[in-house]
Formats: structure tokens, sequence, C-alpha cells
């Protein structure tokens, strides 16, 4: 997935249509970071005059949950369940197996694909019954 | 007195009226729906263990040691957050919620400090002892590694000993409406944070909000830290503002720890600002002089002496001038920092011991014209309100007044009304912090040219009138109709019309015209104002403008509305009410009434003249013309407020004795040859009188540094000038001025230490005193509506000073700057700013931060630019609070037309870059015969502003002889070209006969 550069013209554009719905800072950070990647410290400001509350309440948010990066993100983004549906049928085997390969990832907990464990989530894209091996084809592509 | 613990029931009172009862651990009561199990408990005389809760913010329910127990109910329901329901009947201790209390400790204590810095402060040591918890089995990851953060200059946050109740969160929201705090992340990393950086970088504007609300020692006053605990109370009045906060001054001997907000303060309700709470370390500053001191010429240095030589020298010195120059060659100004005694006193030797009348406040330079303004149209000069009203109110309509920064403890209850849902008009040249803030957006901002109020109130009224707002029922039941008649006939006019006005304000029609709707149509619409208001050449006509809309709405007598000046300092209402104007006597009578006179002669032994004495500029004026030599000066420095310096400076270079009572040397004191040391207000015993005229008492917290009161040294003089004056303490000062003034009739010190604070009129028709005024009719009978034609100041923009400057106040610095300069706040504000839109920036080569020379056809002097927009094109900005800047270098000795304060909002200047900062002051010297030129600038402007519709003449006839000195009437009469008098003025001369010499 790319990404634009930082502008904050582009991110005043997105801001005047996220900033008037309701509940609209965490709605702002999530637009902000899916056009930008992640939420620069320049964006603060700017959400919060766009939304009208403080620096301080956005940062609050902006804390609150691990989705929300301040920094770039990896090249690729890998999420690994390991919730219990997962874990029983062998996301603690993958996770091993990707540590092996040298795959960064982070732990997440559900995708709600309990169906079709281990379940692996790359920039966004969910895969069902994955592997080691499908987890590095889906990278190299 | 002890150190005072006020209760905390835990949660706010219910505000519902229906009862219901309840049993509380056996024990029965009747309380309001609504109230939460905690508050009933409390108010039942059992305190149920708690640290997130406090009466001041809504219920929160995170700590969960307030737990209890519900017959018929599940589970342990926090009691904060359950509300009392009938017949319910709760256990507060039982086997099963200790153990729960002491599970809940334990895991708190598990990750806080053994001992923490302010010992018995930290409620969690006491509720962990509380609830019986003996000992912690976890041991574990904690946040006892977190470095302190010390960035404010005034208090600490110490995350180590933070539990993240959220306490100070709320209340920075709840309370202050600051919304500065938060948590951030979450689970065990969350931690309060001031916007993810240091309190001092952070959106934190210093109130104290959070640090009262803290049950730890997370949050502390650094003087708490350093000077320890402290070990009794005494209640005060903050010497700040006009707002008047109420503070626990806790003390440690004679020294103070710490101002604490009052939560029963009738002004403040518990809360502060950063100048109150904090900004008191002057107070005791190395800077206090406490020796009075002597000088023969100015130039001389000056030379410590005792009290007894001060005061001879001063009685002997004045005594020789009125000998030489006559009875009326002396005079004084008193002091709206100081008591209500304290003024009275001065005022009082200035006409019994002087002789004449030549008694002026500061008042003069700021509110002058709401008295004269609300005097002609309700009948008293005074604020229609208690600051309570808002609460009640749908519609805001703020002019000219700041109050974020110039009244931070009613701006914070402002925001909450406005958070609630009230709707707001600003009127103001700046886009101030209210038009938007967090949470707050106003619904219209009438960005209007400097100078143009009294066009923008017409515009509002006529769409009133035109459009079918006006309140009939209200207007023939309370007003006079005569008045009504003919002010509805003017105001109907075209010409002012918002379309018609819409070139001069430079407001859209439209907006004005939806404003003017959005005011007139809402069930209680509240007008406050500020000196954006009253420091205009038509600073009373507008006055008198705003009070006419209010009347024609119906918007009077009831909460939720009224007309509210915000009065700057702590005791301007005060100062006026004790009779500092030449004009008037205590309690707003004028000096021409013999009855009124009668009754002050009786007591004080002394013949009252009843011809009107000179107001400040007037003094000033006659002290360059050789007629006034002497002026004894309470707490006041002219050399720096007031407008055109380089007159004032002459003017007071020009006398033989001035006299300055003042706890610092400042740049009055340069001209002066005696230096009598005042008391701070930490030393006073008396009473200020704050903007909803509420009499607050001022107590000594500490001895007089200088060994006497302030009153005393006035006494000491009224004496040595032959005058006996004599009084035994302050409560005596109070007595003799209710047995004189009939609006204080019912006020002394012992009714008010019984009821906290009382609001005038307090006598025996409304003995509890007077929160709302005008309920069933107004004061002078009916309510009178005064034509107000708008008249441009004759102060304009030009090619050669094509920019407006209008000055003001910041939140961390206050007026002259004599006590904020001498505290910690200069960290937020070390030098006044001058503010420049870009545009006007940019074409000049300004670059942001840069020094700008600021001149106009009076001055000029050195700035540093801020580029912003919060001030339109073609106007500029700045506050007056440092000497080195001299913004008053700028400002020109244009006055309101009824009352002459000074036109500090309207200044012509030119800006330009400059290479270098401020170095001496640019003074120009006086020219010509200044009194006379100023004579004819003032009848002039007079006959310019008053009605024309009915015998404009006799009106200004009456003008000159209630507020002019019969000197300055003979000037006019024989001495000026009456070829440069308009023709009005010369037929009003006609009808009043000079005054024989």
């Amino acid at each position: 997935m790319s990404y634009v550069p930082w502008s904050k013209d582009e991110a005043s554009r997105l801001l005047s249509q996220t900033s008037v719905q309701p509940g609209p800072v965490l709605i702002s950070l999530q637009a902000i970071q899916t056009f930008f990647g992640y939420v620069p410290d320049a964006a603060i400001g700017l959400i919060a005059l766009a939304c009208n509350v403080t620096r301080a309440e956005v940062h609050g948010v902006l804390t609150f949950y691990s989705d929300l990066r301040t920094a770039p993100p990896p090249t690729h983004h890998v999420r690994v369940c390991v919730a219990e549906a997962c874990q029983s049928v062998g996301s603690r085997a993958l996770e091993e197996g990707l540590r092996d390969a040298g795959l960064g990832y982070e732990q997440a907990f559900c995708f709600g694909n309990c169906a079709l464990g281990p379940a692996v989530n790359i920039n966004s894209k969910l895969m069902g019954r994955a592997s080691v091996d499908s987890v590095m084809k889906e990278m190299n592509e | 007195m002890t150190l005072l613990i006020e209760p905390d029931y835990g949660t706010p009172a219910s505000k519902r009226d229906e009862k219901v009862t309840v049993d509380i651990d056996g024990k029965k009561l009747t309380i309001p729906a609504d109230t939460s199990i905690m508050r009933a408990a409390s108010m039942a005389g059992i305190s149920i263990p708690k640290l997130c809760a406090t009466d001041r913010l809504k219920a929160f329910g995170s700590c969960r040691l307030c737990v209890v127990e519900i017959e018929g109910r599940n589970g342990t329901p926090s009691s904060c957050t359950t509300p009392v329901a009938e017949g319910m009947k709760v256990k507060t201790q039982t086997p099963r919620i200790d153990r729960i209390r002491q599970g809940v400790m334990e895991l708190y204590l598990s990750d806080h400090p053994a001992e923490c810095a302010v010992g018995d402060e930290c409620e969690v040591h006491a509720m962990a002892t509380r609830v019986g918890l003996k000992s912690v089995r976890y041991a574990g990851q904690t946040h006892l590694a977190i470095a302190k953060d010390e960035s404010n200059p005034y208090f600490t946050f110490d995350s180590t000993e933070c539990i993240v109740c959220n306490r100070c969160v709320r209340a920075c929201d709840e309370v202050q409406g600051t919304f500065a705090l938060t948590i951030e992340n979450r689970g065990f990393e969350a931690r309060v944070s001031a916007s993810g950086t240091s309190f001092i970088e952070s959106e934190c504007v210093s109130c104290g909000a959070c640090v009262q609300a803290c049950p730890t020692g997370a949050l502390t006053e650094k003087t708490l830290l350093t000077i320890g605990a402290p070990t009794r109370t005494v209640l005060t009045t903050c010497a700040y503002c006009g707002v008047g906060c109420t503070f626990k001054a806790e003390m440690r001997g004679n020294e103070l720890v710490r101002m604490v907000p009052f939560k029963d303060g009738g002004a403040n309700a518990g809360h502060s600002c950063v100048k109150g709470r904090f900004a008191w370390g002057y107070a005791t500053h190395d800077d206090r002089i406490t020796m009075p001191m002597v000088r023969e010429k100015i130039t001389d240095p000056w030379r410590q002496t005792s009290w007894e030589e001060a005061i001879a020298y001063a009685a002997r010195s004045l005594k020789g001038i009125q000998k030489k120059h006559g009875i009326k060659s002396i005079g004084g100004i008193t002091s709206s920092r100081c008591t209500n005694e304290e003024v009275y006193v001065v005022q009082k030797m200035i006409r019994a011991a002087f002789g004449n009348n030549n008694v002026d406040t500061c008042a003069r330079v700021c509110h002058s014209p709401t008295g004269y303004g609300l005097n002609q149209t309700f009948g008293t000069s005074a604020g229609t309100q208690d600051f309570e009203s808002i609460e009640h109110s749908d519609v805001i309509l703020l002019i000219g007044a700041n109050p974020t920064a110039a009244h931070p403890v009613f701006a914070s209850r402002m925001k909450q009304v406005l958070r609630k849902g009230a709707q707001l008009i600003v009127v103001d040249p700046r886009a101030i912090e209210l038009v938007k803030t967090p949470h707050i957006e106003s619904t219209f901002h009438l960005q209007l040219l400097p100078g143009t109020n009294v066009a923008i109130i017409n515009a509002l009224a006529h769409v009133i009138a035109e459009e079918g707002y006006i309140d009939r029922e209200f207007v023939n039941a309370r007003c006079d109709m005569k008045s009504f008649s003919a002010w509805e006939e003017f105001i109907r006019l075209p010409s002012n019309s918002p379309e018609a006005l819409e070139s001069v304000t430079r407001v859209p029609a439209e907006k004005v015209r939806e404003a003017a709707r959005l005011y007139a149509s809402a069930n209680n619409a509240a007008i406050y104002y500020g000196l954006g208001v009253t420091e205009h050449s038509q600073g009373s006509t507008m006055v008198m403008g705003i009070a006419n809309l209010a009347m024609a709405t119906g918007n009077i007598g009831r909460p939720g509305v009224g007309v509210n000046p915000l009065r700057g300092q702590n005791n301007v209402q005060g100062s006026c009410d004790m009779g500092s104007f030449p004009h008037e006597l205590p309690g707003y009578r004028h000096i021409s009434n013999p009855l009124t006179r009668e009754i002050f002669e009786k007591i004080w032994g002394r013949t009252i003249s009843a011809e009107p004495g000179l107001r400040i500029p007037n003094m000033f004026d006659a002290a360059m013309n050789g007629d006034f030599k002497g002026i004894y000066i309470q707490g006041e420095d002219i050399a720096q407020s007031d407008p055109n310096i380089s007159h004032v400076h002459a003017a007071l270079g020009a006398m033989e004795m001035v006299i300055v009572q003042d706890l610092f040397l400042n740049e009055t004191s340069k001209f002066a040859h005696v230096f009598l040391p005042g008391t701070s207000f930490l030393e006073k015993d008396g009473t200020f009188t704050n903007a909803e005229r509420r009499i607050n008492r001022v107590r000594p917290v500490m001895p007089s540094r200088t060994g006497k009161s302030e009153w005393e040294v006035t006494c000491d003089l009224a004496r040595a000038m032959g005058y006996e004056m004599n009084f035994e303490s302050g409560a005596s000062i109070m007595d003799e001025i209710a047995a004189t003034t009939p609006t204080f009739a019912g006020v002394s010190f012992a009714k008010l230490d019984e009821a906290g604070s009382l609001q005038w009129p307090c006598n025996d028709a409304e003995p509890e005193g007077t929160p709302i005024m005008h309920v069933d009719h107004f004061v002078r009978g009916e309510g009178r509506f005064m034509e107000t034609p708008f008249v441009p100041t004759d102060e304009k923009a030009t090619r050669k000073f094509p920019l407006l400057l209008t000055t003001g106040r910041i939140l961390s610095q206050y007026n002259v700057g004599a006590q904020t300069r001498r505290t910690a706040n200069v960290i937020w504000h070390a030098e006044d700013i001058l503010d420049i839109h870009e545009s006007d920036a940019e074409m000049r080569g300004i670059t942001d931060g840069s020094w700008v020379r600021l001149s106009s056809r009076v001055g000029e002097t050195v700035l540093k630019a801020r580029i912003t927009d919060e001030v339109p094109a073609g106007v500029v900005y700045t506050t007056f609070h440092f000497p080195e800047s001299g913004a008053n270098i700028i400002t020109t000795d244009y006055s309101d037309w009824a009352t002459n304060c000074p036109e500090y909002k309207v200044t012509a200047v030119e800006i330009a870059p400059s290479l270098q900062g401020p170095t001496t002051l640019h003074l120009q010297g006086a020219h010509g015969d200044v009194q006379l030129e100023s004579i004819i600038r003032m009848a002039n402007q007079i006959a310019a502003n008053v009605p024309t519709h009915a015998a404009p003449e006799l009106a200004i006839a009456h003008h000159f002889v209630q507020f002019w000195s019969p000197e300055m009437r003979e000037r006019l009469h024989n001495e000026v070209d009456k070829s440069r008098l308009s023709a009005l003025v010369l037929k009003a001369l006609e009808l009043e006969s000079s005054p024989a010499k």
C-alpha cells in the first residue's frame, strides 16, 4: 500500500470532510492515517483546530488506540491473530515460523475470522488458513 | 483561626425539587431526588471512602472505593454514580464491602510511594488507613521512576503519586473549560498528560483547578513543598480583577503558604485564575517600600524618614500651596485597588481637610461612562445582575470585553453556560478567544472597526424596532413612554439601519440583522461588556445604547438577563460607590444637593463645597495652567496608565507637592516629593466591592509591613492639615459609610462576617442585599430611553497614521504590571507585544518577532511584533503592562464626551520596522494653553453628542453645571474665542450664566 507524503493542504482538505461528522476526532485521525500512513505531529494541531477541541484531547485519543501510529509504518504491516481460536489451529507455530524467517509482525486479538484460522492481516488485507509460505508469498507480491 | 477544611459531599447537589426518603445505615433522611447515595450519606453525617469523587465535579465512578450495598439489588454499585430512590435501603459498611475496599486500596498502594511529599494531604494514604489496609502483597511493575514535571513556576506534577482518578482532567474540562489535560495511552501505561508535553508547553492556563482537585500529592503547589503545611486559614478576597474571588489564605505562622479558592465564595464558587491563585508573591517582594520617604525636588535622591516628618512635610507644603494659590489648588486621586474604607477616608480628607471637591478616581479612565450611562437610564451606577444569573441566559451579547484574559473566573462560568447550549454574540474588533475556542463557537462575531460601537448598537436596535421585536408590554409597564417614543422615532431613522451603517462599521448588514433577531427573540438575553465599550469618545453613549437595547427587549429585572459591566479592578465599583467622583458624594448623590451635603456636614463638622471639583484630566490641564499644584495619589500609577503620558508627565512636573501612596516606587513616584508606603491586600482590613455589587471582606492575614493601615496614614495627613479625622478600625469606617449612605445602610463588618458577602443595596428594604436590581421598578422609577446619535471620533485613520491601535490586557499580566511583573507570571508574558495583521505587516516589511516603531500624533515607542489573524487588517493591538514599552505614550487625550474617560481603544497610528528595541521614551512637550484647548474640545464634543430633538442647549448647559468646575466654566465663558465653539455651545452659554469669580 502506498501513502501520500505529508501535506498540510491535503490534510486540511481531508479534515474539512471528517470534522463535521459526529465524533470527529477519531474519524479525523483515521482519515489522516489512511491517507498519510500515520498521524504526524503536525496533524495534531490541525485536527484540534478543525474539530474545535484541544491538542490534549487529540493526544488522548491518538495514544489510546494502538492501531493509530505516530511514525510511518513499515513497508509491510503484518499482524498475526493470537486469540484462542487461531491458537487452537496453529497460530503459535505460525509465529515461530515467521520469527525464524526473520519477519517482523505484531500480535492481534481476533479479526473475526475464527472459522478460517490462523488469521493474518497484511497491510489491511485479511488472509485465512495462513502459513509461513502463504504469508511470505503475499509479502513478495 | 485554625486550618479551615471545607466539607466535600462527593458529588454536586441535585437541582430537583422533588424529594425522596431513603435509609442509609439505619438513618432515615428526605432529600432531593437524583442526589447521589454518596452525597446523601455525607449529608447524614456518614462519610463513604472515596478518591475520584469531589462535589465540584460530576460523578465519575472510577476509583471503586465508594461501593455500597443496596437492599434488593445485586452487586456493589458505586455510591457516587448511583442516585437515591424512594424507599431505598443502603448499607455503606459491611464485611463484604470492607474486603472490596481493602482490595482496591491494596492495588492503589502497590504502585504508590510509601511516603508522600504532601503528607496528610495525600488521600491515598488516608483512605488506606481508613479502610483498614494492613499490608500490600503485590510487587511488580510500577510508575515510581517517572520524573517530576517542574516546568510550571507554581506547581509540580509528580506522576509517581498519580492514581489516574481523572479529577484533574475533569476539573480542567468541567470547571475551567480549558481541556488542557488528558489521559494518554491505556491500561497500565495510562497516565495524566498535558497534551503530551510538559505543563508549561501545553495548553494549560495555570488556573490551579487541577491542583485543587488532585487527591494526592501528584499536583501540588510548590510553596506547600517549600514552606510546609499550613496551620491556619484566613478568608479574604483577591485583589486583582473585578470578579472578586474569595480565597482561603492558608498560613504557616505569618507566612502565606497558598491561596485556595473558597467553595462558598459568592463570586467564584471555588474557582480561581493564575493571578489570584498564584501571583501574590509581589506582596512580600523585596521591592516593597516600607518606610516613608521625602525629598525637596524630584531631582534629589529619596531620603527615608519617620512617618511624623513625612506627614508634617506633606501637610506643610499642601497648606502653603493653598495659601498661595487658593483652596482649590490641591486635590487627590483615590484608587480602585484599595478598600472601600481606604477610599472613603481619602475622599473625606479631600472634601473636609482640603476643603474642595478635587477628588477623582482611576475609574475615570475605565468605567466612568458606565456610571454616567446606567445612572441616566436606570437610575444607578451599577450592573444589574449577580454572576449566577448567567446560568439562566439563553443568549449572551458580549461587547468590548475579553473575559478569558481579563475576568478569567467569570469566563469559566460563561464557558460552562455556552457549552450547555447558550448562544454567544461577540462584538469586538478582535477575534477574542471566545469567538472560537475548544468546545465553544460564537454564533455571530460582529467584527467592527474600533470607534464604531454606537453605530453597531444603533443598528441592532434599529432591527429590533423595525422588525417588531420590541417588548411593548415591558416598555409600557416599566419605562418612561415619552423618552421611549422619542427614542423609537430616532432609532427607526433609515440612517440607523445596518445597511446604512455597514460602510462605517464594516460589519455586513445581514449579519447585524440576524444577531439582533437572535438577541431579541431569546427568552433570556444578557449583555456583558468591558472597557471596549467605555474607553471611547462615545463611551457613555454606548452604555446608554446598551441600556436601551435591554429595556426595549424586556431583558431587565430577572435572572438570565440584564446589563453587566465587567469591572477591571478589584474595587472599581466600590471606589465609585464611595464618592470618589468630583461631582458626587458616596452613593452617587450629586454634590449640589444640600440635603445630601447636610448628612455629611453634620458628621464631618465641615462645610462641603457645592460645586463639582476637577476630574483627573482637568487636574492635569489645570496643573499646566499653573492653578493646580499639589496632589495626593493613592495606589495608582497615572504616569504609566493614563493616556498621552507626555501630558501627564508635564502636568506632574509642574506641581510643587506630589504625594504617592503605593507599595512600590513606580513611574508616578519619579515626580513625587513624598512617598507614603502602602499596604498589600494581605495586610488590609476592609472590603472590596466587585462587579456584581458584592461587598466582600478583605481580612489581614499578616501584620502591616509599614506598621500602619493606609487609612491611618490618610487620617494622619488630614489631622496635620488641621482637620481632626479619627477612626478606630476599618469596621468603624464602614459604620460611617452605612450611617451616611442609604444603599449601604444595612452593611457592617459583623453582618458581612456572618453572611459571607452582601450585594448592595443592603438596607431596611433589602436587609439581605440585592442580587438582581430593577426587579419591580427601576431605581429611578421608570426606565429612561436615551437617544444615542452616532458621532464618529475625531481620532481618524489618516494617510500619515493609517492604522487604528486598540489596547487591552492579557491573562497573566495585570494593568500597569506593578504586581504581576514582580511574580513568575513573566514566564508567560515578559514584554508588551504589538499584534499586527499579516497584510499590514507584509506591506511594511515587518516580520514576526521583529522590532516595530509605533507612532501616533502624540508620541512613539518600539515594540516587538506578532503577526496574527486575531486582529483584522487596519487594526493593531497591544497591552500596557510594561513601563519600558509605554503604550500610553501613543494614546491621545481624546476622551468620552460625558465623563472624560480616555479613548484608549482608538488611536490612529503608523508602524515601521525598527532596527533596535526600545530606547529612551520619546516624549513630546506641550504647546500653547493646554487647558483652554481641552475646554474647547470638550465643550464642542458635548454639543455634538447630546440628542438634538428637544432643547439640546439646555442639556448642554445642565451638563456644564453638573460636571464642570466653576473655574473651567468661567474660562469657557470669558476666555475662549467664540468662533471656535459650535452654535449649540454658544446657545447653551446664553442659558448658563458665568459663575462669579
